[in-house]
């Protein structure tokens, strides 16, 4: 049975709001300090794009339990923007060719475990992506 | 909107950022302080992350171009107090931070400033 | 696990005989288990497990196959735990078809339902060799971690300047370790200068190069210089022939070398006393 925490992500105070629910979730499922940082890091990264990019949208988080038994925390995003267009773009190295779309996907893929992404022009976004406990 | 206080200490401007800080709050971080260095003609920066949990692309990009403006006014700035794991998930994300100097602690961060160390 | 109400008719059978049956399954754990668990320990177990069996084969409520999964999963890890093998733990779930195959082995109408029960069984048998697996993999995990926190110790070599042995192959685990307990020594003990050790790294490629330069990265945020050594004249050429650049981070090819360039840079010097 898994609780899942709804937060609309509609000013930049709720991306405030959605980095410190995320904070706690990973600190009481047995995140290690840094496992922690990057989900939080991520999750900051993908909650202002829903909210920049998006026009807003809403955070999803909640616990779950690998095969294994280990502990994980699930967050996702999603928005009704005007979705990416090109999604191989999207999640290339913003940083170091000057290409890519400048959103942080790609960094914040690399904070993270599990990442998906599905977006549609004119569909809008979704982000998901897991962080286990080691 | 939280206003981050910045201090003048001789010809350093001192900023301590305590709180989650939200994006706009940042953003007028970086405009206060632009006021400050045109108006002290201060040579020197120091920016405190030791309470800063969680640095994203937005708050490094922020970081990067407050070095970049301080330098058009001819000052350095120097960012201290980086939390371990801050500073892996910032390697881990590809951000380096060119262009703004990194200090263990304020108290080294003033060295760097006066060219002491190094 | 399909809750078979078509099995109600062997359950009633069961249920009647549970004393002859439970006796004789317990019976034929205890030889299993040769003298490692108590034959009254085995029987509480035996009965709890016999009654949720029951109930999921009778069909009545939808929690008792969740149930039941859920006590064999423990027992399995608690098994698994104490030493026994995987195959003694699912012997003895296994051994309940024989208890029960001698109850009905004359009543030729319940076949039917026996190969229900004969496959339910199976595959709670199965159930405990995956929780063995997973149980034993998580002690795996434990005692990989354990050794990888003892094999990276961090030491000071001067005031300000920390060294860091690296031992062995240096993967993205093993480096994640070393950064943040570089970062954590850098933190205490308010060091400017770190030195990396490779001699006791095996290979230098590409990707081990890439941790190398994360773990420095990470330590010039700290506002730490770091500078690699050990490196050993073929990992040198490696290095080269492969292209990877180091960029602006000092290299050298001892720890001497390292020590001399970073108190160099600390702005200090070592001089002969005069012993007269």
């Amino acid at each position: 049975m898994t609780l899942m925490d709804e937060l609309p992500i509609q000013s930049g105070d709720d991306v405030v709001r959605v980095r410190q629910r995320v904070r706690v979730v990973a600190a009481d499922s047995g995140l290690s300090l840094v496992d922690q940082t990057k989900l939080v890091t991520a999750a900051s990264e993908l909650a202002r794009n829903a909210l920049v990019y998006g026009g807003g949208g809403t955070a999803r988080i909640e616990v779950v339990t690998s095969a294994a038994g280990r502990a994980g925390v699930r967050v996702g995003f999603s928005d009704d923007g005007p979705g990416i267009a090109d999604v191989d773009l999207a999640l290339t190295d913003g940083w170091t060719t000057g290409g890519g779309l400048g959103l942080g996907l790609s960094g914040a893929r690399r904070l993270v475990d599990e990442f998906e992404l599905t977006s549609k022009l004119g569909h809008g976004t979704s982000v998901v992506v897991i962080k286990w406990s080691r | 909107m939280e206003r981050v206080p910045i201090l003048k200490l001789g010809r350093t401007l001192f900023v301590s950022i305590q709180i989650d800080l939200q994006d706009d709050s940042v953003m007028r971080l970086q405009e206060d302080l632009a006021d400050e260095l045109a108006a002290t003609a201060a040579t020197g920066v120091i920016i405190d992350i030791t309470a800063v949990e969680i640095v994203d692309s937005f708050i490094g990009r922020m970081l990067t171009m407050i070095g970049s403006i301080s330098r058009l006014f001819d000052a350095e700035t120097v960012l201290v107090g980086m939390r371990p794991a801050v500073a892996i998930t910032l390697t881990e994300l590809g951000l380096s931070l060119r262009g703004v100097r990194t200090a263990l602690n304020a108290e080294k961060g003033m060295k760097l400033l006066s060219g002491r160390a190094r | 696990m399909e809750i078979d109400s078509s099995q109600g008719r062997m359950a009633a059978y069961m249920r009647d005989h549970q004393d002859k049956v439970v006796g004789r399954w317990c019976e034929l754990v205890v030889a299993g288990v040769r003298g490692r668990s108590s034959a009254v320990e085995i029987r509480t177990e035996l009965e709890d497990l016999y009654a949720l069996v029951l109930r999921v084969m009778a069909g009545a409520d939808q929690e008792a196959a969740g149930e039941l999964r859920a006590v064999l999963a423990e027992l399995s890890a608690s098994r698994a735990r104490n030493g026994f093998t995987p195959r003694e733990t699912a012997l003895a779930v296994f051994s309940l078809k024989d208890a029960v195959y001698e109850l009905v082995a004359d009543s030729s109408d319940l076949v039917p339902e026996y190969l229900s029960f004969s496959r339910m069984i199976d595959d709670l048998g199965l159930l405990t060799f995956e929780t063995y697996a997973a149980a034993r993999e998580r002690i795996i995990a434990d005692q990989a971690a354990a050794m990888l926190e003892l094999s990276t110790p961090v030491v000071r070599l001067w005031d300000g300047i920390i060294a860091v042995p690296l031992v062995g192959t240096l993967d993205s685990a093993r480096t994640q370790l070393v950064t943040e307990k570089l970062l954590e020594t850098l933190v205490a003990t308010g060091a400017d200068h770190a030195v990396l050790d490779i001699t006791g790294v095996p290979t230098v490629d590409t990707e081990v190069a890439q941790h190398l330069l994360k773990t420095v990265n990470a330590a010039r945020l700290l506002g730490a210089e770091c500078i690699i050594c050990g490196i050993r004249p073929q990992v040198a050429q490696t290095i080269v022939s492969l292209g990877i650049e180091f960029g602006d981070i000092a290299t050298k090819a001892t720890l001497a070398d390292a020590l001399r360039h970073a108190l160099t840079h600390a702005g200090l010097k070592v001089t002969e006393v005069d012993r007269a």
